[in-house]
């Protein structure tokens, strides 16, 4: 590989993995070995990323009695028939509108908690400043299996068990501790000025927050919001822990309902994996952005 | 904030700014100060109520034969006996422990540098670094529990991909999710194929913070680009590099839900996580001796997530 070096500067001519792309400013480059070995190499990193979701959705529209015959590494058979057929038996119209509702007021219950939390320790200052955000933020990262127990016998006992309620409730206590930083840390990047500005003007402190801070939070909000739906529709520890009645399952935990005993039909199970990753997936292409920053947010402060 | 790799300075420590506000603090009203009190107390009190006292309740139980059915008077406290039935008594759990390590290593080892290298490879004006980006982060949006089911389709023994391509057919084929042997090693894969993407994007950030004109001054001094990185680069990600370190440790104590679809965490994919679990819900259900486990994870995670918040605490003093 090292001899068919494309016309370019010599300097490019031993493969040494990155050499020779040089740093944005300097003069643009032809093709030089490297350059091709790089395109190459990231080229394959991205298809075999990519191969696994790709081969579920070409199964996905392939019909079960063809690829029993032909197996799955041949070409043809292809239908939309796994779709309707997930659809209707894995009664997916259900677990959507189940996921949708713990999702929704979970996500803006976190998101209302947290703003005013971070409010509060952001914008004005005590001696458990420090104190309350390692609370919060601690939280967040504890192992969920470690809080089984305790919550599902609080949960029995005040009659909350096998409701959306307990749920909702978990996630948005848990996701607090995280978006509280993550706003915390957004909110103090703020001017001071605004806040003295309000109080000049006698402009209480809920007034402040409703009208001035948060609509200055907006970008992190955003990001935030984008972030814990996704969160939030993917899980799958809370619903299993705290629901019973099958009727009550979010999406997430469908899929199971397609697969058999003794005999699963992987196409079909195909076509219920790309329904379920469809809202992520929308997720992902339309706000991508945000997703990305609010993901980064949090870990790296922004 | 990322152009020194010195240590919070102990100059600008904890008595920097805070006379200031709290000045601002008693300038406020009565009326005020209770809507500040609720506006923090309300998700304090919910925060302690739902994920502190239940960690809490894990710790107590642990200490106790409680079956978890019946009255919560009847509860018998039997000092450390879960603990050293757990250790020595309990097969799983050294299963568990190997498992959870290997996970550990696996991610540490691999699927964190590659993330890294990824992303210094895509943090630099290519031509379709967007598609790269993307592809590699794809899986990160997708649940561990439908990242279980897809590659399901590569796993299955008689209808995945992998034995196909392998060619293993009738008795030899490997059944990937269900053979103990390899099982783990299977979950490990699709496990790893969602952590690079988060670990790259990490990193991405990470990068973008960093003052181009190090990595300019250093190509001037004639270091090549792996010198740049590891002498240059490398040391001003310091937060980055922490932060990355913690979130890899958590995941990998965490890891449950790709065992947990794919057989409920028995017969090789035994994790820390999944034994609590299968010991609080499952049939037997022992809750005292569940909840010991669990202590036992959560002591491994309250380390880690201490170095995690003295890292970030650290960094915003320095803001």
């Amino acid at each position: 590989m090292s001899t068919t070096t494309p016309p370019g500067p010599v300097r490019g001519r031993v493969p040494q993995r990155l050499e020779p792309v040089a740093v944005a400013p300097r003069r643009r480059r032809g093709l030089t070995a490297g350059r091709v070995v790089l395109y190459a190499f990231l080229t394959i990193m991205a298809l075999a990323w990519l191969f696994p979701i790709l081969w579920a959705v070409y199964n996905s529209f392939r019909d079960y009695a063809f690829t029993a015959v032909n197996g799955y590494v041949s070409f043809g058979g292809f239908t939309i028939d796994n779709y309707v057929d997930a659809w209707d038996r894995g009664n997916f119209g259900q677990f959507f509108l189940n996921s949708l509702i713990i999702t929704v007021p979970a996500v803006l219950f976190t998101l209302l908690l947290s703003s005013t939390a971070a409010f509060v320790l952001a914008r004005f200052s005590f001696r458990f400043n420090i104190a309350m955000l390692i609370f919060f933020t601690a939280a967040n990262l504890l192992p969920q299996q470690a809080l089984l127990i305790p919550l599902f016998r609080f949960y029995v006992n005040v009659d909350l068990y096998d409701t959306y309620y307990a749920v909702i409730i978990t996630h948005v206590a848990f996701q607090t501790g995280f978006c509280t930083f993550v706003l915390s840390n957004y909110m103090k990047a703020l001017p001071k000025d605004l806040s003295e500005a309000a109080l000049v003007d006698g402009a209480g402190v809920w007034r402040q927050y409703w009208q001035i801070i948060l609509p200055l939070c907006r970008p992190a909000l955003a990001a935030l919001g984008t972030l814990q739906v996704t969160w939030v529709y993917n899980d799958f520890f809370w619903a299993v822990a705290f629901i019973r009645s099958g009727d009550k399952f979010p999406i997430t935990s469908a899929l199971q309902n397609l697969t058999g005993q003794f005999f699963t039909d992987y196409n079909l199970l195909s076509a219920g994996s790309v329904i379920i990753a469809i809202p992520t997936l929308v997720v992902f292409f339309a706000l991508q952005r945000y997703f990305v920053a609010g993901l980064t947010l949090g870990a790296t402060k922004g | 904030m990322a152009t020194t790799s010195v240590p919070a300075p102990p100059a600008a420590g904890p008595t920097g700014g805070r006379d200031r506000p709290a000045r601002r603090l008693r300038l406020l009203t009565r009326q005020d100060r209770v809507v500040l009190a609720l506006m923090l107390g309300v998700p304090a009190i919910l925060v302690l109520g739902i994920v502190w006292l239940p960690a809490l309740g894990t710790v107590l139980l642990s200490f106790t034969n409680w079956n978890g059915i019946g009255p919560v008077s009847e509860i018998e406290f039997i000092g450390a006996r879960n603990y050293t039935d757990v250790v020595t008594t309990y097969p799983p759990f050294d299963t568990a422990i190997r498992n959870n390590i290997l996970f550990l290593v696996v991610l540490f080892l691999v699927a964190t540098p590659l993330g890294m290298f990824m992303a210094v490879l895509l943090d630099r004006e290519l031509r379709g670094t967007t598609f790269y980006r993307s592809a590699l982060y794809i899986p990160v949006v997708l649940s561990l529990a439908l990242v279980g089911f897809i590659w399901q389709l590569i796993y299955s023994r008689d209808q995945g991909l992998l034995n196909a391509v392998l060619g293993l057919q009738g008795p030899d084929a490997i059944a990937w999710y269900g053979d103990p042997n390899v099982n783990i090693w299977a979950i490990l894969v699709a496990s790893s194929w969602r952590h690079v993407g988060y670990i790259m994007l990490l990193y991405l950030a990470g990068l973008r913070g960093v003052d181009p004109s190090l990595k300019e001054a250093a190509a001037v001094d004639g270091a090549g680009q792996a010198r740049t990185f590891f002498s240059v680069v490398f040391p001003v990600l310091r937060p980055v590099n922490i932060v990355v370190l913690v979130i890899t440790v958590i995941e990998a104590l965490r890891a449950f839900d790709i065992a947990w679809v794919v057989n409920k965490g028995r017969n090789g994919l035994e994790l820390l996580g999944t034994l609590v679990a299968s010991n609080l819900i499952g049939e037997a259900s022992l809750v005292g001796f569940g909840s010991a486990i669990a202590t036992l994870l959560l002591a491994v995670s309250t380390v880690f997530i201490v170095i995690y918040l003295v890292t970030i605490l650290r960094g915003e003093e320095q803001r």
